[in-house]
């Protein structure tokens, strides 16, 4: 285990007391009141733990989103006829179809 | 001899096959009896294929991969065929499509037996997290195989398949390979295409092979490696097989960071005992500095966890699957935490903090490779972890894989070879390389292979 470092900010704090709840609603995730109140305290345990980089300066790094260095990757826009489904197999999973459509929950009431 | 046809590796297979020693459908029969005896102890399988045997009758054994049994880490699609990702959100999902590593498979010859286990959607290493139960680790079922392929690699260990196909994000094929006492190898990120493989942290996913030997990880990489335009981040350039051995002399490092305090002793002696092989085959070794790999720790749980909350955002259960209220803890720890790190207010202190340390790791393995050719360590802290040891760990897979998590945020290359035995268990010695440094890693460790016979060691199955 790394030694952990006493974090001087309060977002550990605040993720506690936070929201678990509302991040959920954010990642639109059921939570049963056990697991709220179990993530609450692994949350703030895993913060703390990873708050460790922040005792390296970054100040003049820049961040690296793409590992091996490509950039602008394109290609031709035609159509692939052998990666194309049907619209019988784009639907086959699904539990819910209406005329040839896929089902989806209202927006509006 | 015919009876343990599932002992062979790819190359006495196919050298048996060829020469008409015996058939695909003996082999593969002698796979699937291996299954069907072992597979309720050690719960390697999820889903079997049901058309193998036909299949095997139908093989072309003039093919790469002609007639020989495999098994595919369950976050493979594969079409007609159950992909779970060991989630019950996707228990009833049957791909429209193969992934590109399964279609290459499939055209080299290759004979599918079935889908493995693994941790659910590959968040963890243990395969304990699998919402199908855990894996049972073959040489002794009250230890674990490691993860997140860990399905895979007892697969290969009980002698289930000849060889099987895994992915990794950070050490979940290397490091349930050092468990499982069996080779493991992840290539440069975008070395193999991601083309249909059940999205983890897209900027580090590399899928790769679990073998019984160097030579056949070698084999089944030089057979799925290359550009695919379904995958945008796959890099161009062929792999070519092996380096010859009378190339020039490799220098080889050995991390002192990754010889961790909290490190039984013994393992370090098996590492050391490692580097002496290498030395007397005629290589440099040196001791050389890494970065503290606890950095790592905080990049890969911040930038796994962020990607995972982009990535799992799309199981809905409106075209496939069941909703959302079906993901297991793991999965919503997660989910949730990704969640947060991303969000507004925490995306500059978390994630944007997170890739500029990753930043730093890069230059970090740059400088060294500037002084030694590949890096060697410990694949894990330790030998595999007793049944229910993940549980309530929310770090339990960073803290397990603090040694591999280094080099899989950089995108490198390595692989990891059985080097011995502590309480009974085996240990991976993993191989580092630069980005594209596949042929060096090879050519180390099959020369290790060649001097040493840990990786021939099998368990007695009970």
């Amino acid at each position: 285990m790394p030694k952990t470092v006493k974090s001087s900010s309060p977002e550990c704090d605040k993720l506690e007391s936070m929201d678990v709840k509302h991040v959920a609603n954010l990642a639109n995730l059921p939570l049963s009141p056990e697991e709220e109140s179990k993530f609450s305290v692994q949350f703030a345990q895993t913060l703390e733990t990873i708050s460790l980089i922040n005792r390296l300066n970054t100040s003049e790094t820049e961040s690296t989103y793409q590992v091996t260095g490509l950039v602008n990757v394109t290609r031709p826009d035609e159509l692939n006829p052998d990666k194309i489904l049907s619209q019988k197999q784009a639907l086959s999973n699904s539990p819910r179809i209406y005329n040839g459509f896929f089902v989806v929950p209202a927006v509006f009431s | 001899m015919s009876s343990d046809l599932h002992h062979l590796d790819i190359s006495a297979a196919s050298a048996g096959l060829r020469g008409g020693k015996f058939s695909s459908r003996e082999l593969v029969k002698s796979c699937l009896n291996q299954i069907q005896k072992h597979n309720s102890g050690i719960n390697a399988f999820l889903t079997l294929n049901e058309h193998a045997l036909e299949e095997a009758d139908q093989a072309d054994i003039n093919l790469p991969l002609g007639g020989i049994p495999m098994a595919i880490k369950d976050n493979f699609l594969t079409q007609g065929l159950r992909t779970t990702a060991s989630s019950k959100v996707l228990d009833n999902y049957i791909p429209q499509y193969d992934s590109t590593v399964v279609e290459k498979l499939k055209k080299a010859g290759a004979i599918i037996l079935g889908k493995t286990n693994m941790d659910a959607w590959a968040h963890g290493s243990s395969t304990e997290t699998s919402d199908y139960g855990p894996t049972l680790n073959p040489w002794n079922t009250g230890h674990l195989p490691g993860g997140s392929s860990g399905g895979s690699a007892a697969a290969v260990r009980a002698d289930m398949c000849t060889f099987a196909i895994g992915s990794e994000t950070a050490g979940s094929i290397r490091q349930p390979a050092a468990w499982c006492g069996i080779t493991g190898f992840k290539p440069t990120y975008g070395r193999i295409s991601r083309y249909g493989v059940i999205a983890m942290a897209s900027s580090t996913d590399s899928p790769g092979p679990l073998t019984k030997t160097a030579v056949d990880a070698s084999t089944i990489t030089s057979l799925l490696a290359g550009k695919d335009p379904s995958d945008a981040t796959t890099i161009p350039g062929n792999y070519q097989k092996i380096l010859p051995k009378n190339g020039k002399k490799l220098k080889i490092g050995v991390a002192v960071e990754y010889l961790l305090p909290q490190m039984k002793d013994e393992v370090k002696k098996l590492i050391r005992e490692a580097a002496g092989v290498l030395l007397r085959l005629g290589m440099s070794v040196e001791d050389i500095s890494l970065m503290d790999p606890n950095y790592s720790v905080g990049v890969y749980t911040i930038v796994q966890r962020s990607e995972v909350s982009s990535n799992l955002a799309r199981y809905d259960g409106i075209r496939y699957g069941l909703d959302r209220s079906h993901f297991g803890e793991e999965a919503k720890r997660r989910i949730m935490l990704g969640t947060y790190t991303l969000s507004s207010g925490y995306y500059d202190q978390y994630y944007q903090k997170a890739l500029k340390v990753r930043t730093m790791i890069i230059e970090d393995f740059n400088r060294a490779f500037r002084q030694v050719d590949l890096v060697i360590g410990a694949t894990s802290p330790g030998p595999a972890l007793k049944v229910g040891a993940s549980r309530n760990q929310p770090m339990f897979g960073e803290m397990e894989d603090i040694l591999v998590e280094p080099s899989s945020i950089a995108g490198l290359t390595g692989i990891s070879v059985p080097c011995g035995f502590v309480d009974g268990l085996p240990i991976g010695l993993q191989i580092i390389g630069p980005q594209g440094g596949e042929e060096s890693v090879f050519r180390v460790a099959l020369e290790y292979q060649s001097a040493v016979d840990w990786h021939l060691a099998r368990p007695s199955l009970t």
